[in-house]
């Protein structure tokens, strides 16, 4: 009873699904990333963007969603965003440290030496 | 008989999917919400922990083992040794401007509508043919995807084989190019990270804290040396020697 009541809505899991899922996941990702005044706040935001995009990558390619999928592929490009995201956080981190060593705050919006 | 009937009725595929997207976008929403930056941390832990059980059920299961283990295990421990590092009274909770959350509340809405909207735009993507077509027949062994990506890697497509197109039937749409170009970025950003996040007090401040404390304790003994001095210079009554003392006062304060 419960479960037919539900089908019209997920009649079943698309690549749409997945695809809303991950612009989901993006749009709060790069909202995090405007707003956030903490380095790392800022840092945690692009982590939300680059899994929102791999969301995508492995909903393109699943075999279990589409015939005509990007079979492997998929999955290998997202295992290199994974890792880029590792190095990405680790030199991101680092700078971040630097610069609350250096000026005694993490708030982004004190770094305007330059002025820009 | 009756329950795993009924329970075969359950629509598990959408029930998993429904909850992992559930908690994924309700913990990024408190992501962004929360104004605390170690709840945040800890809500983004849950939601890309959630966002590898979306990996799991999408067929990727070595995706999202290395998305618990790579992302969940490593860079969100070190996001937290970062907020732990940094994560001072005052730097807890920094409240965002109500003009940035206008702003972005703007710009991120209408992306969504953009994004959302060309992800429900195209036909074929809701195609759910191939989906009821996995359900019913549906083989442990062709999820079986660890070992066709580590041979991907070393540049052998064993999944390609049987490809139609020649040159990708003799599997050489490999990914060793990337993989050693990925291998040696990550050496040179890990060896870059380390080279920047060590203490260099040094070459940044002019005095070192260890030079600091000896400077200050050089000063201590300066002043109670200036203490027995001016008290013997009292007794004394040689004016020779009061200048003396006075050209040696001089001296001490330009060095000084």
């Amino acid at each position: 009873m419960f479960g037919l009541e539900i089908t019209p809505v997920i009649a079943a899991i698309t690549v749409s699904h997945y695809l809303i899922v991950g612009a989901i996941l993006f749009v709060i990702g790069a909202v995090c990333m405007a707003t956030k005044r903490n380095a790392l706040g800022i840092l945690m935001g692009i982590e939300l963007v680059l899994n929102g995009a791999n969301i995508n990558f492995i909903a393109f390619g699943s075999p279990y969603l589409r015939d005509d999928n990007l079979g492997l592929d998929g999955q290998l490009i997202s295992l290199f965003v994974i890792v880029l995201a590792a190095a990405e956080a680790a030199v991101a981190l680092a700078i971040a440290l630097n610069f609350y060593n250096n000026h005694n705050t993490i708030d982004i919006d004190r770094a305007d030496e330059l002025k820009g | 008989m009756g329950i795993l009937a009924a329970v075969n009725r359950v629509y598990w595929h959408e029930f998993f999917f429904m909850l992992f997207a559930g908690i994924s976008v309700v913990f990024a929403v408190c992501v962004l919400l929360t104004q605390n930056i170690v709840r945040m941390a800890f809500y983004l832990v849950l939601s890309l922990g959630s966002t590898a059980g979306l990996f799991f059920l999408a067929g990727a299961e070595f995706v999202g083992a290395m998305q618990l283990m790579i992302y969940v295990g490593g860079t969100l421990v070190l996001l937290i040794f970062g907020v732990m590092l940094t994560a001072q009274q005052r730097y807890v909770k920094m409240n965002t401007h109500p003009t940035d959350w206008v702003l972005a509340t703007i710009v991120g809405g209408s992306l969504l509508v953009l994004l959302i909207g060309a992800a429900a735009g195209v036909d074929s993507w809701k195609d759910a043919s191939a989906s009821k077509k996995a359900l019913a027949e549906l083989d442990v062994d062709d999820a079986r995807t660890a070992t066709p990506l580590g041979l991907a890697l070393t540049g052998v497509r064993v999944d390609k084989l049987d490809s139609d197109d020649p040159a990708l039937a003799n599997g050489q749409s490999g990914y060793l190019l990337p993989f050693i170009i990925v291998s040696v970025h990550l050496l040179v950003v890990l060896i870059g990270a380390a080279y920047m996040a060590r203490t260099k007090r040094s070459a940044t401040a002019p005095v070192g804290r260890a030079e600091r404390a000896r400077l200050n304790i050089m000063q201590m003994e300066h002043e109670t040396d200036d203490v027995v001095y001016s008290a013997s210079k009292q007794s004394s009554s040689s004016l020779l020697d009061s200048d003396q003392s006075q050209a040696e006062e001089s001296t001490d304060e330009a060095q000084e």
